[in-house]
């Protein structure tokens, strides 16, 4: 480089650091993906829950302990027949644009939720009406009991119940909103919004925060930052460059092979927000044969064992964990009750039961998908293990989006159908038989695979009705246990994924989501 | 000349229509289904029919032709399925990042790749050449990406003498502007300086040899006149040629660079919309792209004249 262009390289540094010294609060951040959809009741997309994290606030939450908690509402009452609640708001929630929250927001805001969202409608069923009593208080009645009222309120992950204006909420639930106006921490500036570029976000001056300490999603939402920046860099490596050259602050999920790089700087450091991780599972097409026999599927649970797909995947036992309770280790439901003898690859066992079934050797179509990083491992060594438990594999190889457009076909597996798929299920979206997707075994209501068991309704109808822990306890193992029989899906193992940061950027508070208060640099 | 541009023009017409059909039937093809993209995991049938049904894609193929066509041929380009936008306020507000990247590119191609190209004709057989020649061969053969990544780690990471990643727009500051478009613009303008090199080379060889070259030296001519007045004027039609196809090339260009780079521009749009199954974005931006193809060339076509007087239309 000639003299000249290390005067000019120096004078447009110069210009840019210039440039950047006003932003002394500003936090840039990457997220696992760009914000592209901003309405988080219409998409269970996890960015736009993140988004929804930033700019709403929520009736109730979930602490770390996984217990929920008093947000938005400052008290409420429970009739002794359990069947009605009535909610009192805190003082000074106030909406972005100004006026306050009132109770009559808060119901509409449920009702959007519920529409969209499989507990919401779980609940739903429960309520028998929600009434304003007055600006600040409102009673939910119930037909029966049910312990999902409190808890769908403090659902933490998608889709999350979040409060918005009436009028916001009252959009159709299968059309976008199109104002984007909160009472959470931060202010959405829609108008430095660039998809693909970036969203901002700025702190809400007049957010009352609780006067707890902030624990997982609830408590006292303390804003530290004047402004947070999520920048869309769609290259893993060159978000890991950012980070490393501190052109970025904090970046959500680097990718596990690429760890090592961080934890060799020591201006960067490892933060593992959400101890619950992950899971990986399989899920089984009951809709099609050889699958629409429980005894082939029982075979799967045989055939697989966790730590191949772990390996495969994640590598580093430090960010994994072996763990057979499908209602994720280290929540309260957990149990390996049922799972004894099963995910332990006893390929003679699972050989014998698809004799038993008859099998008679119709390749299995399972979907491999090759562009997400975290996902791409699981199907080659699904069908390995197949192979060896006694079936034949057709693996068919496509991107992400092609895969979740086929796995909602019901068609034959040979004409464009599918038999078998794998994902990756944040825990906090499996904590529970109700909240956990794939064990909805409502036949044509279920989700893709469409798993079909009037036994397992009716478990999933109790832990709705169940209010008491040890009861919840008692179904939430007695559906593992039927899980077993039916296999409406096959859990694979729980992972973390560590948040990268800049050494100065403290108060990364550990929840099932990533959150921006109490984070100061 | 006039009439022959408007000819062109409108013959353009046709051409657009041919490629809108082809881009929404490709589309259409192509396995992926947006709503249930939309819907996420927990979704059912039911809701991804809902869904379906407000972007009116359970209506048949013909139907949302018809319906696209009708809309395009009134400038409305639609609403993105995913951003809350529409697909013009998308497309322009990606434009800027693109046009900067794209100008910068090829103003740095063409200011040093026909030099070079002269250069290396003039000093044929020499180690000069050779060295060009050899340039030339390198650029074309190394992909994109990692002349990117390698110059990241050089100029980014080791001398810290520019940022690795992002764009700013020229409205916020010239200096970061520049700052931050100088290595994406030196990546991308390595294959064209080859490609522009290696055929300036070639023409200006052909014409060397030519009588007016040799009247043009007999006459007393400096050398450096004789090769940038003489020789390149009269070499230039394929070198012209040759640069409106870098141009149109840079389409395929952009999408890496800007991916690379993380710059906000329409080749990341294209790649963003493209993995979301984001229809009214990809027909318009391939459209977009398609009518800048046959702008250019007729750009090309044009700007032979000006270089030849016997080339009449």
């Amino acid at each position: 480089m000639s003299f000249h262009w290390k005067i000019a390289a120096a004078a447009a540094a110069l210009a840019a650091s210039v440039g950047a010294a006003g932003a002394q609060g500003t936090l840039k951040a990457v997220m696992h993906s760009d914000v592209k959809i901003v309405d988080p009741i219409w998409t269970t997309a996890y960015i736009t829950r993140n988004h929804g994290y930033m700019i709403y606030d929520t009736l109730f939450a979930m602490d770390e302990k996984g217990e929920i908690k008093p947000q938005m509402v400052d008290k409420y009452d429970e009739s002794a027949d359990k069947l009605t609640y009535t909610f009192t708001l805190r003082d000074g929630l106030v909406w972005h644009d100004g006026p306050p929250v009132t109770a009559e927001d808060c119901i509409a805001s449920i009702k959007r939720w519920s529409a969209r969202d499989a507990l919401g409608q779980k609940l739903m069923s429960f309520v028998d009406s929600m009434t304003a009593n007055d600006a600040k208080t409102f009673t939910v009645k119930l037909k029966s009991p049910t312990g999902l009222l409190i808890f769908g309120l403090g659902k933490p992950s998608s889709n999350v119940p979040f409060m918005m204006p009436k009028r916001v909420a009252d959009t159709d639930p299968n059309t976008q909103i199109s104002e984007f106006i909160g009472s959470g921490p931060f202010v959405f500036k829609r108008d430095e919004w660039k998809p693909g570029d970036k969203a901002v976000y700025v702190k809400f001056d007049k957010y009352k925060p609780r006067s707890e300490p902030a624990s997982g999603m609830s408590g006292g939402k303390v804003v530290k930052l004047d402004r947070v920046e999520w920048l869309a860099i769609a290259d893993q490596q060159q978000a890991l460059n950012a980070l490393l050259a501190g052109e970025i602050d904090y970046y959500e999920q680097p990718p596990i092979d690429l760890l090592p790089l961080l934890k060799g700087d020591s201006n960067v450091k490892l933060v593992n927000y959400n101890p619950l991780g992950l899971q990986y599972t399989f899920r089984p097409n009951h809709l099609q044969k050889p699958f629409d026999n429980p005894k082939v599927r029982q075979a799967l649970f045989y055939a697989f064992n966790q730590k191949d797909f772990l390996d495969a995947t994640i590598g580093n036992p430090e960010y994994y964990k072996v763990c057979k309770a499908m209602f994720v280790c280290g929540n309260p439901l957990a149990s390996e009750k049922g799972m004894e003898g099963l995910l332990e690859s006893n390929f003679a066992k699972s050989r014998e039961l698809l004799k038993e079934a008859n099998y008679d050797g119709t390749p299995i179509v399972l979907l491999h998908s090759t562009d997400l990083a975290s996902l791409t491992n699981l199907a080659p060594v699904a069908k390995s293990l197949m192979e060896k438990g006694g079936f034949k594999v057709d693996m068919q190889s496509s991107d992400w989006q092609t895969v979740v457009a086929r796995r909602v076909k019901k068609d034959p597996a040979n004409a464009g159908g599918w038999h078998g798929m794998l994902t990756a299920w944040v825990s906090a979206d499996i904590l529970n038989p109700v909240m956990t997707g794939f064990v909805n075994a409502s036949c044509d209501k279920a989700s893709f695979g469409w798993p079909c068991d009037e036994t397992m309704e009716k478990l999933r109808d109790d832990f709705a009705r169940a209010t008491d822990p040890a009861k919840q306890k008692e179904i939430a193992e007695a559906v593992q246990m039927r899980e077993r029989e039916i296999v409406t899906h096959i859990h694979l193992g729980q992972y973390v994924q560590p948040i990268g940061a800049r050494k100065n950027v403290n108060g990364i508070l550990s929840a099932p989501a990533p959150v921006f208060w109490n984070i100061s640099k | 000349m006039f009439g022959y541009i408007l000819r062109r023009l409108i013959a353009t017409a046709p051409v657009m229509l041919i490629v809108a059909v082809f881009v929404f039937l490709m589309l259409r093809l192509t396995p992926g289904d947006p709503a249930a993209i939309i819907a996420g995991d927990n979704a059912n049938a039911e809701q991804i029919a809902a869904i379906r049904n407000r972007l009116g894609l359970d209506e048949p193929i013909v139907t949302q032709f018809f319906i696209w066509l009708g809309n395009l041929l009134r400038g409305d380009f639609g609403e993105s399925f995913f951003f809350k936008k529409t697909v013009a306020e998308l497309v322009a507000s990606r434009l800027e990042p693109t046009l900067a990247l794209s100008v910068a590119t090829i103003t740095i191609a063409v200011c040093v790749a026909v030099p070079l190209g002269v250069l290396a004709a003039y000093k044929q057989g020499t180690v000069i050449d050779k060295i060009v020649m050899g340039f030339s061969v390198l650029g074309f053969s190394v992909p994109v990406f990692v002349i990117g990544y390698s110059l990241i780690y050089l100029f980014a990471i080791k001398l810290n003498w520019v940022p690795v990643q992002g764009y700013q727009r020229i409205g916020d500051g010239f200096g970061g502007f520049l700052q931050r478009l100088i290595l994406p613009s030196v990546t991308l303008s390595i294959i064209y300086i080859a490609l522009i090199a290696r055929m300036t080379r070639t023409s200006v060889l052909d014409v060397m040899g030519e009588d007016y070259i040799r009247t043009a030296r007999a006459k007393g001519q400096v050398e450096i006149k004789v090769l940038f007045k003489h020789a390149l004027k009269n070499a230039a039609v394929p070198i012209v040629t040759v640069i409106g196809l870098g141009i149109a090339l840079l389409i395929g260009g952009v999408v890496v660079t800007e991916s690379v780079f993380s710059i906000p521009g329409l080749g990341r749009l294209t790649v963003d919309a493209v993995l979301a199954r984001d229809y009214p974005t990809i027909q318009a931006v391939i459209l977009l792209f398609s009518f800048v193809y046959v702008l250019i060339n007729l750009l090309v076509d044009v700007a032979y004249t000006l270089f030849d007087p016997r080339i009449r239309y």
